[in-house]
């Protein structure tokens, strides 16, 4: 019954914007009509530990915890975060870090560069995901992210 | 506002029905994970508020209750121990307005100093306990639980875990309840006054009252019945439903919404049903035992799983017995004080002085961690005090002289002002230094505001309690407010020369957090925190 469901795993360091980077694209699941539940850890957390999300969509979602080696995607914010998620990942996880991007350095959308590289998997409808960002992102920051995340999708295709 | 779909965390889930509910006021202690409720009741137009500590939280919900408003008092798991005084004979007392107590309990220790199970204060304290296993339900209960403490003029506690607080979900929101009306005082004291004569047959009463909600209907509705195979049949609560029925999707599963009372008819219908009947719970073996006791034949979980949270997993290794060690999780990078932070440089001190750090709870607990090795004890909030007295009791002369005591400011004005009152009276033969570090907020929770900040929860100015008068009006014989990284040779003497000397000394090491520094700058240009 996993398959039914879709496990995006985000990984990073407290600050790197894993919480923000979750948030988005439990909204865009559930934008396009999905059941959609997401889990992360707070509080000692915050003091630039390790910070992970895990977000599940399908058609019902129980547990919010991704169950362990059953992440379809890992999204890593820091490359080391990749070795301490290796117990929720198996040989057909797809492995996303920050050297995908090559040399595009997206600084501060680095967690949306992130997401536009995953979308290039999950494929969901760009016109939803610009609408969400336009309404997180105001001004200028909405165009750069936006930017940002049409490089991450492209740097996988 | 019309019913209307929206993702939101289990604490966020709360605070939209709390509004919905008209609450009156929303009052409890920072703790993660119950802080985004009083914070998200504020955003969304609510009246919220922090208290000094989760006592005075809950009396201050006690006395809405009394005169007929709503109230939610929130906390952390740790909080309710602080608060158990009102909460034991409130029971008693009753209330005439809804007094719901969030409490958040933390299984797996993400941001705890135990792993405390809460559900033993409902049964301890003989009240009714409503636990969520989603937001929806979050939001659903809160609602429900307002309504069930004014049907029976009792003080209802909705327990929610980590994972409950903090997942979010799709929640389908509610049309408004009837909001509280206004009434006059109603000088009740035979309930209201818990004097011996007046105390007891307010025990009768409650013992009554707990066996009419067993049996009513509100109650019962609680209980969620998912027929499936009668070879397997699973009772839980909580987010463990979410993994009961991830693991076991074909499994007949009892959901008990409300987990004290026992809904005891509900659970041997249930059982009687079904081939094999397991109690799968976070935390304690809570209802197994529960059940047991009423002579109903269910499987407790092996002892292994009273440690940590539950996953999808663990409950299929729990459900098939297998206590065969977990694969270990990868240790990921730890946290540690921020670079900047004020703590760094007070630390150093301690740790160049060679101290024994009596420490407390807050973000300079992580001083106990490398580099700084400054922190040598801690307990709960408040504890650095009382417990540096204990050792400077216990330990020989040259040894004892090395006791310093570090708290926060948030945690002095929730726990210290008392540790103070008993360093000035019982005063040890080699004196005493307690070092506040006075960083002007509540920073390890994310940064809420307290009573000596000079801001409420929603950022408008407030009075202050000053710190250093307070300390110098209980009698300490030295106080001095210093900045621990500009002024660090002189923090260092003030420290040597307090150790040497049979005095009660306070040193308030005060610089603002870099965090909190940057969250004000953003509030002055107009925008939220």
């Amino acid at each position: 019954m996993s398959k039914a469901i879709t496990n995006v795993l985000f990984a990073g360091i407290g600050g790197q914007g894993i919480i923000l980077a979750s948030d988005l694209l439990s909204e865009m699941a559930f934008r396009c009509g999905f059941d959609v539940k997401k889990s992360e850890i707070h509080g000692m957390s915050q003091r630039g530990g390790s910070v992970s999300g895990d977000v599940r969509f399908g058609t019902k979602v129980y547990s919010p915890m991704i169950p362990a080696g059953e992440a379809d995607y890992l999204v890593v914010l820091s490359e080391d975060q990749v070795e301490v998620c290796k117990n929720m990942i198996n040989e057909n996880t797809v492995i996303l870090t920050p050297a995908i991007l090559g040399d595009f350095d997206p600084g501060k959308s680095l967690n949306v560069a992130m997401l536009g590289a995953l979308n290039a998997g999950l494929k969901l409808d760009k016109e939803i995901w610009f609408g969400l960002l336009k309404e997180h992102f105001k001004g200028e920051l909405a165009d750069v992210n936006i930017a940002a995340f049409e490089r991450g999708e492209a740097s996988v295709k | 506002m019309a019913s209307e779909r929206i993702i939101l965390s289990g604490d966020e889930a709360v605070a939209e029905a709390a509004l919905c509910c008209g609450v009156n006021l929303g009052v409890g202690y920072p703790g993660t994970p119950s802080t985004e409720v009083l914070e998200h009741l504020a955003k969304i137009g609510g009246k919220a508020q922090w208290a000094p500590n989760e006592k005075v939280a809950l009396e201050v919900g006690a006395g809405v209750g009394f005169g007929g408003g709503r109230t939610i008092v929130t906390m952390k798991h740790v909080g309710l121990n602080v608060a158990a005084d009102p909460l034991f004979t409130l029971a008693y007392t009753g209330t005439k307005g809804a007094i719901v107590i969030l409490v958040a309990d933390d299984p797996g220790m993400a941001s705890s100093q135990n792993e405390q199970d809460n559900r033993n204060y409902a049964k301890a304290a003989k009240l009714p306990m409503l636990e969520p296993a989603d937001s929806q339900e979050a939001y659903d209960f809160m609602i429900r639980a307002v309504e069930i403490s004014e049907k029976f003029q009792i003080p209802v506690l909705l327990r929610m875990t980590t994972r409950v607080c903090h997942s979010k979900c799709i929640v389908d929101r509610w049309k408004p309840v009837e909001a509280p009306k206004e009434s006059d005082f109603e000088f009740a004291v035979k309930e209201r006054v818990m004097v011996p004569a007046f105390a007891r047959p307010a025990h009768v009463r409650l013992e009554e009252k707990m066996k009419t909600i067993a049996a009513s209907a509100e109650a019962n509705v609680l209980a969620q019945k998912e027929t499936g195979s009668a070879d397997l049949g699973i009772i839980c609560s909580g987010i463990s439903y979410q993994h009961v029925k991830e693991a076991f999707p074909e499994a007949s599963v009892l959901k008990l919404g409300l987990t004290w009372p026992l809904l005891i008819e509900s659970v041997k219908e249930f059982a009687a049903g079904v081939k094999r009947c397991v109690v799968v719970e976070e935390g304690d073996k809570f209802l197994a035992e529960a059940i047991r006791a009423e002579g109903v034949s269910v499987e407790a979980k092996p002892d292994a799983f009273v440690f940590g949270e539950l996953s999808v997993s663990r409950v299929k290794k729990l459900v098939a017995g297998d206590t065969t060690p977990e694969p270990a999780a990868a240790p990921g990078r730890p946290p540690q004080l921020c670079p900047g932070c004020p703590h760094r440089k007070s630390f150093e001190g301690l740790r160049d002085l060679n101290c024994i750090v009596s420490g407390d709870i807050g973000c300079y607990t992580l001083g106990t961690l490398p580099p700084f090795n400054a922190i040598h004890t801690t307990v709960c909030m408040g504890a650095s005090i009382g417990v540096a007295l204990g050792l400077r009791r216990s330990l020989k002369e040259a040894d004892a002289r090395r006791v310093v005591s570090v708290i926060g400011d948030s945690t002095f004005m929730h726990s210290g002002l008392t540790g103070v009152a008993e360093m000035v009276y019982n005063r040890p033969a080699t004196g005493h230094l307690l070092i506040i570090l006075d960083n002007s907020t509540t920073a390890m929770t994310g940064l809420q505001e307290h009573s000596a900040t000079g801001r409420s929860l929603n950022m408008e100015p407030a009075n202050q309690v000053n710190i250093e008068a307070v300390c110098r009006a209980m009698g300490v014989d030295h106080v001095d407010v210093i900045d621990s990284t500009t002024e660090h040779e002189r923090y260092m003497e003030l420290i040597r020369e307090r150790l040497a000397s049979n005095d009660v000394s306070v040193i308030i090491a005060k610089r603002p957090c870099i965090l909190q520094i940057k969250k004000l700058a953003k509030f002055q240009k107009g925008g939220a925190k």
